[in-house]
């Protein structure tokens, strides 16, 4: 039997729809955890996808760092994990 | 980066690998060239307008004028079924990339002065194809060990490939674990990676080695855990997963 723990992926998997969002390569940005202070590029977030939309979670604590579904042609982003993002000035 | 911009690719050849894996090369009308390890989203429409999208790993090295991917079948998979299956050379296919800038290798810089040690389950060889690729179509000296577990010898992708690269002698190792079936004579490993294998075949913790592991969640987790625990640094160690189904 598989374990749903086995079918998460990871943040490599949504680079493009991060990159669509954002306008940018967003894998190696770095996130600080709202519920354990982790810091972690986004590329080794969990993730998990359904048909409602994708998880990105905390590897170390499990905190939802962001929730995004797509309504009615509008991205909907929450962010209640969500410390910090960290990302490079030279790489605009 | 440049805005990600869904384009139209024509199917210009499909090989098969295994038998459920094809190599698919792709001619696209706008390619920014990748980086080894890279990959991109491949949409699917139907006539009533469902869309089904999915990532998949370059399997070329940049170097290459087409863009080759190489799909796994999975069962009730509903984008790579499509792939396998039915998809024709001539056939147009949307997709979106190059995307990624974590899972990436470029071979120069201090990687070019780090020994390159790449594990792969199954299917997630194909971005670290595309590395072993770059790799040896630059003349990289930069030493290189893959470490591949598969279930059964017939499961290995680019076999011959791989194998023909060992013989170069330009220090680039293959080592098979086959943990389901192994065929007579077979002196490679047989069972599925763990620690004691890890030890005896990745560089030294000193040697600092650029480790990329990719493959099923479980074994990536696993071989990440034992990795560091044998005391390689988490930064040198860059993970891709994906899970056994949802294709």
């Amino acid at each position: 039997m598989i374990n749903a723990d086995d079918l998460r992926l990871d943040g490599n998997a949504v680079g493009g729809l991060l990159g669509e969002i954002f306008g940018r390569e967003m894998s190696t940005v770095r996130v600080v955890c709202a519920g354990c202070a982790a810091v972690k590029p986004i590329a080794a977030l969990m993730v998990h996808r359904h048909g409602m939309g994708t998880i990105l979670r905390c590897e170390g604590c499990d905190e939802m760092i962001m929730c995004i579904t797509l309504i009615y042609g509008k991205y909907r982003l929450s962010c209640s994990g969500l410390y910090a993002l960290e990302l490079n000035a030279e790489t605009h | 980066m440049q805005q990600l911009k869904w384009q139209i690719g024509t199917v210009a050849e499909k090989i098969k690998e295994t038998d459920v894996a094809y190599s698919i090369g792709i001619q696209l009308p706008e390619w920014t060239r990748h980086k080894a390890g890279q990959q991109v989203d491949v949409r699917l429409t139907a006539e009533d307008g469902y869309q089904a999208q999915r990532s998949y790993s370059i399997a070329s090295p940049p170097e290459d004028k087409r863009v080759w991917l190489t799909v796994e079948r999975l069962e009730d998979g509903e984008v790579s079924t499509y792939l396998t299956d039915e998809l024709r050379v001539g056939d147009l296919l949307e997709l979106r990339g190059p995307i990624g800038g974590y899972f990436i290798w470029n071979g120069n810089g201090n990687e070019a002065n780090a020994p390159l040690f790449l594990v792969a389950g199954g299917s997630g060889v194909v971005p670290l194809m595309a590395m072993i690729r770059h790799r040896a179509k630059n003349g990289i000296k930069t030493p290189a060990k893959l470490l591949y577990s598969a279930k059964t010898p017939d499961d290995i992708i680019y076999r011959d490939e791989l194998d023909s690269l060992q013989k170069t002698g330009d220090g680039f190792e293959v080592i098979y674990a086959l943990t389901r079936e192994q065929p007579e004579n077979w002196t490679g490993y047989k069972r599925r990676i763990d620690r004691s294998m890890l030890e005896e075949t990745i560089y030294k913790p000193a040697e600092k080695p650029d480790i990329f592991l990719c493959g099923p969640t479980p074994l990536v987790e696993s071989v990440a855990d034992l990795l560091q625990q044998s005391g390689h640094a988490p930064d040198k160690i860059k993970t891709e997963r994906f899970g056994p189904t949802g294709g």
